[in-house]
This record gives structure tokens, C-alpha cells and sequence, in this order.
């Protein structure tokens, strides 16, 4: 197994290298002209100041050249700097990334525990009237586009029933929070400040099930059909020969053989959920990664684009080295076996 | 007269009469076992042999209390006296694992891959013994590795099943079987999946733990040759019902239904000299088309027209019960290989 896990680190350079490669060749076929955002729009008729852009900004250089010095620099850890907000794109991220984080690690849990769920009720009630209800209320979530079910939810939600706060991380009218981690969670408690924890919990509500609900359906899609072939099991059988209460034969037995197939989704489904929270964060003004890359990707932003996709793509890699070493340890078969 | 009236033996184990099992179909319930009864008195190897679909495991099933979901059984399964079928959930686990336990057949899917051995042993003990320390649980479940001759069994206690071969999986299989010295071992054709020489190494652990523990086995099996080295005695089925039943000599060496003498016909003997292979001609019935009559008239080659009207009662013979038309009459020791 650390063979393994060694092995996923030693490609994962090459394989972001690749990433890397894929996105600047993109970014410049894009049309439109990243110094608007630099200069503003007024300056592009001043040759001079458009000339002294270009070189302060690298872009008299031709496209290789500029690849290579982009390399470079990366190597050293350097993600250039933002011709949007002219700060380095690494401080912007890690000023980000916490608040994605932090949504996509509760959307995760809200995902996981209800696909658990219903997947456990559609397996135990099999073509029952409740199989077909948990698939249906599975489902709605990945059919229900996010721009409109977040919307909806925000106005039944805050505006027609005001149970709970609207868009942002905190009430805006509260005193804010220093960030030391950035997890507002972990922040608020760390200054000891209840109320605040409690303001950051309900604002998190709404974002975190919106997002959560939209891989409810694959989840419990897979944790059925693995339960209910784990089922027919001549172990299951032999769990009740040894008389072995039905509760018990589905946890102790069903479910740990069930979930391991099930841990695959769940990997594939954080790096969907980094790349998913783009379109909750716009609607939620929650000012994660997501929302920065589509401000960086209307700025034409090439230093904030690129980094925002080494970030995605480290996510996307980290996940699924994660979900190895997962199913190593829910699987005695994987463990010593080079995958 | 009942099957059950006429093998009456004193205070049975285990009594099964007029078992019915009905599964759901497309054009409403087909009877997958139409008529068994059997008795299995304690300390007694029962073989019960017959072709695939004939209902000897939808019958232990039954038993076991553990038939798929959405089949019925009905008529009476008695053990100790007391009727079974039917009982409450909550008391037949406590049956289950404890005083009828069951050996599957296939020790490569009969384990749970993802426990430790010693843990799937542990759990049926500590099931029906749940005040036992986990010290106490522990030292029981390596005695039982020792009891089905598994090497090293301390060592062995925290593996996991793919770490063994399918002949030690069937001894951990029959270990977490009779962890809780059961009255009644269901051993469902126990060797089927095994190797030639590591059949005869379970067939020597069920002997001697009916020798030294005094269990009752019924074995379900296709294999004569095994009946023959196991079983007192012989229930022969056919399509759901019995169709001979009787002391495992007396049914060798004078088989009286047609069928009982075409399946010991049909076992290759190294010392005949025969240019093929006896068959019985044709296949068993549908269950959702079954023949009138006794249900193996249309492969009988003894057949009558009566064969086909209405099903035969049974007739006993001495300890032997036979269900043929013609059971008297015929002489198919000799019969059988002129038949050919």
C-alpha cells in the first residue's frame, strides 16, 4: 500500500505539469484582451502606457516564452500575480480557499449522510413504495439546477420564511472575525465567540445543502446497488444463520462490505463539489475559490485562472489518492496488493 | 397415510411434514417443494439427495427459518417437539446458531471478506453467549480452530478469509457451525466446492463431530458416494416431493423407486466395463409446468398409465417408504440394467 501511495506522489508533479500545460495553451486561445483589466479600458488608446502594461506584464514576450518563464517561476512556488487584484495569486488563494473548504467539506458531509440514507431505505424497501420515494427526493437534487434551486431557497428560506441568514459567511452587521485559518467554524471559536459560531453555522445552512443535494443522487444511487447485491451474499445468509438480528447482519455486515464501492464516489464527488461550488458561491456571494475564478476568468486574468486550476487539479489528485488509501483500509483485500 | 406417520421413530430431533413451499411467479405461486416430510433423530445422519431444484435446500431453508424473501411455507417443521415454522423472528435467532446451526456450501462467499476469521467465529459465539469476556470469547473460538485442525490457530484468529484456501474457509465455516454444540447440523452439500483430497478431510471432521459431540447432520448433497460414507440413512427427492426414504444399506442394495435406481445406475463404477455412461433420459419438470401424476412418470421407463393420473401413495417396506405406483412389483436391481 505505501508503495502505492509513494508511487501517486511521485507522478502527481508530471500529471499537474500536464494540467498546467492544458490550461495556458487554453487561456490563450481565449479572445478579448487581459490589459482592459489591467489599465482599464480609457488607457488602451495610450500607446504609451499600453507599451510600459506590456512589459511590466510580460506580454511583449512571445507564448512559449512565456510558458517557460511561467514553469519557472511555478517550480519556486511562485503562481505569478494577478493582473486583477496586483496581489501574488498564491495569497489570493489561500486567502479563498479556506472559505470553499470549509462549504465543500459540510456540502460533502450533507451529501454522503443523505445518500447514505436514502440509498439504505431504497435497498431495504427494494422496488417498495419508500425505495421509490428516497430515489425520487435523490434525484430532484441532481436534476434541479443549483442557480435556481439556490435561489429559491434563499428567498423561501430568508425573504418569505426568515428562519435563516442570507448570503456571506457572517451578518455582515456583526463584528467581523480575524481570520487565522480562515475556516470561519474554527475561527469564531478560536476567539471564543459563540454567537458568532452559531451565525457562521446557519449561514453555512443553505450553501452546504443546496450543493450537498446535488451528489445525494449518485451517492445513494450506489450505496443501493451495492447493498442490494452485497445482500444476496451467501454471507448475509450465513450472518443470519448465526443468528444474527437483521439490524445487525446490514451494519456489521452488509454495510462494511456495501460502502466500499461507495468510497470511490465519494472521491470523485469532493473534486466535483470544488469545481461545483463556482455556481453556489456566485449566488451566495461566498467568497471562496469559486467566485474568484469567474472574476478571473472575466478579467482574462491568466496568472488567476492557471492557479485557480493547479488548485482544482491538486484537489482532484489529492481526493483520489485519499479514496486509495480509504479503500486500503475499509478492504483487507486492497491492503499489500499494488493497485 | 402420511410420510411423517410412517417413519415415525421415538421422540424425533427434527420432524418435517407436508412441507409446501410456494414461490411467487408471473402467473401466481409455484410449489417448489410440493409435498416433503422427513425425520432426523439425534446422533443421526440424514442424506437428502436429489438434482438441482429438487427443494432439499429450499426445504433446510425452511428450517433454518431463512427462505428468500416472498417465499411461503406451510405444513409442519417440529424440533424437540416443538413446531417451528412460523415462529416468532426473535425466537428462531436464538434456535439459529445456537441449537440448529448450518454449513454452507460454498466456502469462498460463505465468509465475510471484510471481518477477521477470528471475529466471524467470536460473533456466533458471542451471540448466544453474550455475558462471555472477550478474553473468554477468544479462547473458545481458538479451541474450535483447533477442533477443525486449523494450524496455528492464535495466529491464524486475525486473518482475514482471502487469506486462505477453500478447504480451510469450509473448516472455519463448520467451526462457527457447531461453536455452540447445535443438536442439528444443516450441512448443505459441505464439499461440493472443494478438492477431491480435501473433501475427505471434512468428511472425516463431520464424522467425528457427530462421534465425539453426538450432532445430528442432514446432509444435503447430489453426491452418493458421499451419502454412502456419511448417512444412516437416505431421502431420496424428486421435484419437491420424497420419492424413497430409507435405512442408507437397505436403499443401495434394494432400491425400489424407479428414480432411486436410475441415479445409483448412473454413478460410474471403475470396475464395470461399459462403453458410456448410464443417464437417465430427460430432465425434471418446470415448476411452473409440473405432470400430472407421479412426477417422474414422463422419464420413467416403467411407466403405466395409472403413472400419470394421480400421484402415488407411499408404501413401506420395512424401515424403507417408497412413492411408486409399481413399487411392489417391481424388481429393479435387475430390472434397471435390462431397462438400459
Amino acid at each position: 500500500m505505501l508503495e502505492v501511495v509513494l508511487r501517486r506522489l511521485f507522478v502527481m508533479p508530471f500529471l499537474l505539469l500536464g494540467i498546467v500545460t492544458a490550461t495556458f495553451i487554453l487561456a490563450q486561445f481565449t479572445k478579448g484582451n487581459p490589459l482592459v483589466s489591467i489599465i482599464g479600458a480609457k488607457a488602451l488608446t495610450n500607446p504609451e502606457v499600453v507599451a510600459a502594461a506590456k512589459k511590466r506584464w510580460g506580454l511583449d514576450r512571445s507564448i512559449p516564452e512565456r510558458y517557460v518563464i511561467y514553469v519557472k517561476n511555478l517550480a519556486r512556488g511562485d503562481l505569478g500575480v494577478s493582473f486583477r487584484t496586483k496581489q501574488p495569486v498564491l495569497a489570493d488563494l489561500a486567502q479563498r480557499l479556506p472559505a470553499t473548504l470549509e462549504l465543500v467539506i459540510c456540502a460533502m458531509i450533507v451529501g454522503a449522510a443523505s445518500g447514505l440514507l436514502l440509498g439504505v431505505i431504497s435497498a431495504q424497501f427494494h422496488d417498495r413504495a419508500a425505495d421509490h420515494a428516497a430515489r425520487f427526493i435523490a434525484l430532484l437534487g441532481s436534476c434541479l439546477p443549483i442557480y435556481w434551486l439556490g435561489l429559491l431557497v434563499l428567498f423561501l428560506f430568508t425573504v418569505q420564511l426568515p428562519w435563516l441568514p442570507g448570503p456571506g459567511r457572517l451578518d455582515l452587521r456583526a463584528e467581523q472575525i480575524e481570520p487565522v485559518t480562515g475556516f470561519m467554524l474554527v475561527d469564531t471559536l478560536l476567539v471564543d465567540s459563540w454567537n458568532a459560531f452559531v451565525d457562521a453555522a446557519l449561514h453555512l445552512v443553505l450553501p452546504a445543502l443546496v450543493l450537498g443535494w446535488s451528489v445525494t443522487g449518485i451517492v445513494s444511487r450506489m450505496v443501493r446497488a451495492s447493498l442490494l447485491d452485497v445482500m444476496k451474499q451467501d454471507f448475509i445468509t450465513m450472518a443470519r444463520a448465526k443468528g444474527a438480528s437483521a439490524t445487525r447482519v446490514l451494519v456489521h455486515h452488509a454495510l462494511r462490505n456495501a460502502l466500499i464501492p461507495a468510497l470511490t464516489i465519494l472521491g470523485f464527488t469532493f473534486a466535483y463539489l470544488i469545481t461545483g461550488s463556482v455556481l453556489v458561491e456566485a449566488i451566495f456571494s461566498w467568497p471562496g475559490i469559486g467566485s474568484y475564478a469567474v472574476e478571473a476568468a472575466r478579467a482574462l486574468d491568466y496568472p488567476a485562472i492557471t492557479g485557480v486550476t493547479i488548485i482544482g487539479g491538486l484537489g482532484f489528485l489529492i481526493a483520489n489518492l485519499l479514496t486509495d488509501i480509504a479503500y486500503a483500509a475499509a478492504d483487507p483485500r486492497m491492503r499489500g496488493a499494488a493497485a | 397415510m402420511k410420510i411423517g406417520d410412517m417413519t415415525a421413530i421415538p421422540e424425533p430431533l427434527l420432524e418435517v411434514r407436508d412441507l409446501r413451499i410456494a414461490i411467487p411467479g408471473r402467473q401466481g405461486e409455484h410449489l417448489a417443494v410440493a409435498n416433503i416430510g422427513f425425520t432426523v433423530a439425534s446422533g443421526e445422519i440424514l442424506g437428502l439427495v436429489g438434482e438441482s431444484g429438487s427443494g432439499k435446500s429450499l426445504s433446510m431453508l425452511a428450517v433454518m427459518g431463512l427462505l428468500p424473501a416472498g417465499m411461503r411455507a406451510s405444513g409442519s417443521i417440529r424440533f424437540k417437539g416443538q413446531e417451528i415454522l412460523g415462529l416468532p423472528e426473535r425466537q428462531m435467532r436464538r434456535l439459529r446458531g445456537g441449537r440448529i446451526a448450518m454449513i454452507f456450501q460454498d466456502p469462498m462467499t460463505a465468509l465475510n471478506p471484510v471481518l477477521t476469521l477470528g471475529a466471524q467465529i467470536v460473533e456466533t459465539i458471542e451471540l448466544h453467549n453474550p455475558s462471555l469476556s472477550s478474553r473468554e470469547l477468544r479462547n473458545r473460538a481458538i479451541e474450535l480452530m483447533e477442533l477443525v485442525a486449523i494450524p496455528a490457530p492464535d495466529k491464524r484468529f486475525d486473518q482475514y478469509p482471502h487469506e486462505f484456501s477453500g478447504g480451510m474457509r469450509q473448516r472455519i465455516v463448520i467451526a462457527i457451525a457447531v461453536a455452540n454444540d447445535p443438536d442439528l447440523l444443516i450441512a448443505d452439500e459441505p464439499t461440493t466446492a472443494l478438492d477431491v483430497t480435501i473433501q475427505a478431510q471434512i468428511v472425516d471432521i463431520l464424522n467425528r463431530l457427530r462421534r465425539e459431540k453426538g450432532v445430528a447432520i442432514a446432509l444435503i448433497t447430489h453426491d452418493l458416494g458421499l451419502v454412502a460414507g456419511l448417512a444412516d440413512r437416505i431421502a431420496i427427492l424428486y421435484a419437491g416431493r420424497i420419492a424413497e426414504c430409507g435405512e442408507i444399506g437397505a436403499v443401495f442394495q434394494r432400491p425400489r423407486h424407479p428414480y432411486t435406481a436410475g441415479l445409483l445406475a448412473a454413478v460410474p463404477s471403475i470396475d464395470a466395463d461399459v462403453a458410456r455412461l448410464y443417464a437417465i433420459r430427460g430432465t425434471p419438470p418446470s415448476l411452473a409446468d409440473r405432470p400430472p401424476g407421479c412426477q417422474f412418470n414422463p422419464r420413467c421407463p416403467f411407466a403405466l398409465p395409472r403413472c400419470a393420473e394421480y400421484n402415488p401413495e407411499f408404501r413401506r417396506f420395512g424401515e424403507t417408504v417408497v412413492a411408486c405406483h409399481r413399487a411392489e412389483e417391481l424388481n429393479l436391481a435387475s430390472d434397471t440394467a435390462d431397462a438400459r
